[in-house]
């Protein structure tokens, strides 16, 4: 017998094989599943593993976009053709809609980081899914590191951190009532360094505006902002050029980008490896609001 | 230098980078946020936005030191009772090793937490303080680490700076925590002298331990061997899903998904269906990037075999001559985790091992442990929430099952309420009749 160390797998493929688990047991166990695609490098990974958890079949299941309406025109058109290749369903769960049917209402500083919520609870309510796969990292966020991979929904969509289940081993408990669900994370143990290693090792092509590129920009809160029809310059801040990168995509109105030269995956992984500044904390405008925004807003059903 | 003597030469840094899961346990007194802090901070995986936010929150407090447990106490409960109440995942790596460390709170009401933590790592690390040296808190981890088989435990005897780096004081302590864990059969033990706060023998060895001859705490984590911990005699591969595409390029494919718990998959080799028991042959192992020549744990595959036989998720591929055991009287250690009701004898109850659910019904509870001084009371007949007894259950269809000690896949099951659909116990089978 060949000894043990031949037997070995890197942290990639280990990494790999728990999602690969993950997926397919939501598939045997759920009966409405369905992927949250937005066209970000997380959930184009998590597209990614769903192939490869059910090749040579098709992936079993929709993607759903909940679409803020305020997008990067890179983003929207790698998802309709990414979306076209694998000859998936797509559904999106509109914003702009949702507000002109009187669903929701703007609020006050523009951001659509809240309203999005009851958009997507609705879409899961309307089509009945019971099972979400999100993109989510531990890594990313303190409230978020005590997530389950199986994160129980109420029938409200509300997430309840003093009341999770506790998950044991590779045993997953998504049993629910009706109108209940079930968000499944199968990139909780990914950082955002997995993520760009695996992208590299698996050639998987990425929107445009994850690589460094010359942008029109204004500073606001030591960010770096697009100018773009959802931000404009207000009194005193000056627009510039400058060469930058997104290190997260999210809703153009409150996702900044970050100074970077690095037009290629191998550079990115350089950069992301040497930085001091988590991707939230660098990008995100939403997170700022205060110290438990995120637990905040995934109480109400957020991702 | 042609490519394969430059290969032959970088071989040890070319070698991939592995994964390590471990789990610590201990409270804040113990420097256990601290070590972590450090750990994060010294490989360079603690950012510099996260830790300005624990300065700010800790300032505005009044806390006299930057509490480096307001990290991973993300919870808004959680700061406002200054307590760990979950287990937290972080995560950090080195050119060796990627890390994952669950954190879990080391009261005794989170004994639920830390037999989660436990229930995937590799390694346990526990935390004592050199002044105060082995409290009943240590033996309850080092048991609940022995409980759920953890291969590898790593004590760190922390604040050594406070005892004046005496070496007397850490024989004394790391004597008696071996003369403990003997008694627990806990395979492989590690003892390490430490100061969390002034960085001793964290990253690099101590000069103020000149007396300790053994690695750093991360040297002992980046090379602790866990390759031989995995099982690769017993081939289970519990089936989790059929892939049959409905497909016109594709047809007459099935093939059975799974993750290997254990063993060597290989084309060729005769292979057994649990529970039907019929026989057959691996015609191939397949990913989505190809077929490969072998499949252990792990790794993800779809298994094809030569003779259409019908299996279905829940089924078990072993090989004839060594099968798990095909029972529904099952014998197993269990730990209560529901608040709101106890486990009772009659209860019935749903669970899941592997990929099979079944129900239950709770034959019996021999004992119920005192998991601070192991004593067994025979007398009681009930488990409440924390607690630990071994318990006789009978299932509606037989598990395909090993004993926890040979296989922590086969031989962990968990306990979920009907009603409520909440994870109410863990169990590590004993014996099977």
């Amino acid at each position: 017998m060949t000894s043990p160390a031949a037997y070995q797998v890197s942290h990639l493929d280990a990494l790999e094989a728990e999602s690969i688990f993950v997926m397919r047991e939501v598939v045997a166990e759920m009966e409405r599943p369905v992927l949250l695609f937005s066209g970000g490098k997380d959930s184009i990974v998590m597209l990614r593993l769903a192939q490869k958890a059910f090749a040579p079949a098709n992936i079993p299941f929709p993607v759903m976009h909940v679409d803020t309406g305020h997008n990067f025109p890179e983003v929207i058109e790698y998802r309709d053709q990414r979306v076209a290749e694998l000859g998936l369903h797509l559904i999106v769960a509109s914003v702009p809609e949702a507000l002109a049917a009187g669903l929701v209402r703007e609020s006050a500083d523009g951001m659509r980081n809240r309203i999005q919520t009851p958009v997507l609870l609705d879409a899961v309510e309307k089509h009945r899914f019971d099972a979400l796969f999100g993109g989510a990292r531990r890594d990313e966020e303190k409230a978020r590191a005590k997530e389950r991979v199986f994160s129980f929904r109420d029938e409200f969509g509300q997430w309840d951190p003093k009341n999770q289940r506790p998950e044991l081993w590779s045993l997953y408990n998504g049993r629910h009532h009706p109108g209940e669900s079930i968000r499944v994370f199968p990139l909780s143990n990914w950082t955002e360094l997995d993520v760009w290693h695996y992208i590299a090792r698996e050639r998987i092509p990425l929107p445009s505006i994850y690589y460094a590129h010359e942008r029109e920009v204004i500073e606001r809160d030591g960010m770096l902002y697009a100018v773009n029809e959802f931000i404009r310059p207000k009194a005193g801040e000056e627009r510039f050029k400058a060469q930058v990168r997104y290190r997260t995509v999210g809703d153009a109105s409150c996702t900044a980008a970050v100074r970077s030269d690095a037009d290629t995956v191998e550079k990115v992984i350089e950069e992301v490896a040497a930085t001091r500044i988590t991707e939230r904390g660098a990008t995100r405008g939403d997170d700022r609001v205060s110290e438990a925004a995120m637990e905040d807003r995934k109480r109400e059903g957020y991702f | 230098m042609s490519v394969e003597a430059l290969a032959q030469a970088d071989s040890e840094t070319a070698r991939p980078m592995d994964l390590l899961r471990f789990a610590t346990a201990g409270s804040v007194d113990d420097g256990k946020s601290t070590l972590i802090g450090r750990l994060l901070y010294d490989t360079k995986s603690l950012f510099t936005d996260q830790l300005a936010a624990v300065e700010a929150v800790s300032a505005a407090r009044g806390d006299e030191y930057t509490n480096l447990a307001l990290l991973t106490d993300g919870l808004r409960a959680e700061r406002e009772q200054g307590i760990t109440i979950d287990v937290a995942y972080r995560y950090f790596a080195t050119p060796r090793r990627k890390f994952i460390i669950a954190d879990t709170p080391g009261h005794i009401q989170y004994t639920r937490n830390m037999v989660t933590g436990a229930s995937t790592a590799d390694l346990a690390l526990i935390l004592v303080d050199a002044r105060k040296g082995l409290v009943e808190q240590s033996r309850r981890h080092a048991f609940l680490c022995s409980l759920l088989r953890v291969p590898h435990l790593v004590l760190c005897v922390n604040k050594m700076d406070l005892v004046d780096w005496s070496e007397e004081v850490f024989e004394r302590i790391s004597d008696e925590f071996t003369a403990f864990a003997a008694k627990l059969d806990v395979p492989d033990l590690t003892v390490v002298p430490i100061s969390a706060l002034k960085g001793d023998n964290i990253v690099s060895r101590s000069e103020n331990m000149p007396w300790y001859e053994g690695p750093s705490l991360l040297h002992h984590l980046e090379r602790v061997h866990i390759a031989s911990d995995r099982n690769l005699v017993d081939v289970r591969f519990p089936v989790q899903y059929v892939i049959r595409p409905q497909s016109t390029t594709v047809t007459d494919y099935r093939g059975y998904a799974g993750q290997v718990a254990s063993g060597v998959l290989k084309p060729g080799d005769e292979v057994m269906v649990l529970p039907s028991g019929f026989t057959s042959r691996i015609a191939s192992v397949e990913t989505a990037d190809g077929p490969v020549a072998e499949a252990f744990p792990p790794m993800s595959v779809t298994v094809r075999l030569t003779d259409e036989i019908d299996i279905s998720r829940g089924d078990l591929i072993c090989r004839p001559n060594n099968a798990p055991a095909v029972a529904q009287d099952i014998e197993a250690m269990v730990c209560w985790m529901d608040e709101t009701r106890p486990l009772q004898i009659g209860g019935k109850y749903a669970i899941k091992h592997t990929t099979r659910s079944a129900r239950a019904i709770v034959r019996g509870l021999h004992y119920r442990l005192d998991i601070n001084s192991l004593h067994r009371d025979d007398a009681a007949g009930e488990l409440k929430l924390n607690e630990i007894g071994r318990v006789r259950l009978r299932t509606t269809v037989p598990l395909l099952a090993d004993e926890y000690r040979r296989n922590r896949t086969t031989g962990g099951f968990v306990i979920i309420d009907e009603a409520t659909n909440r994870t109410v116990g863990a169990g590590m089978i004993v014996e099977m009749g």
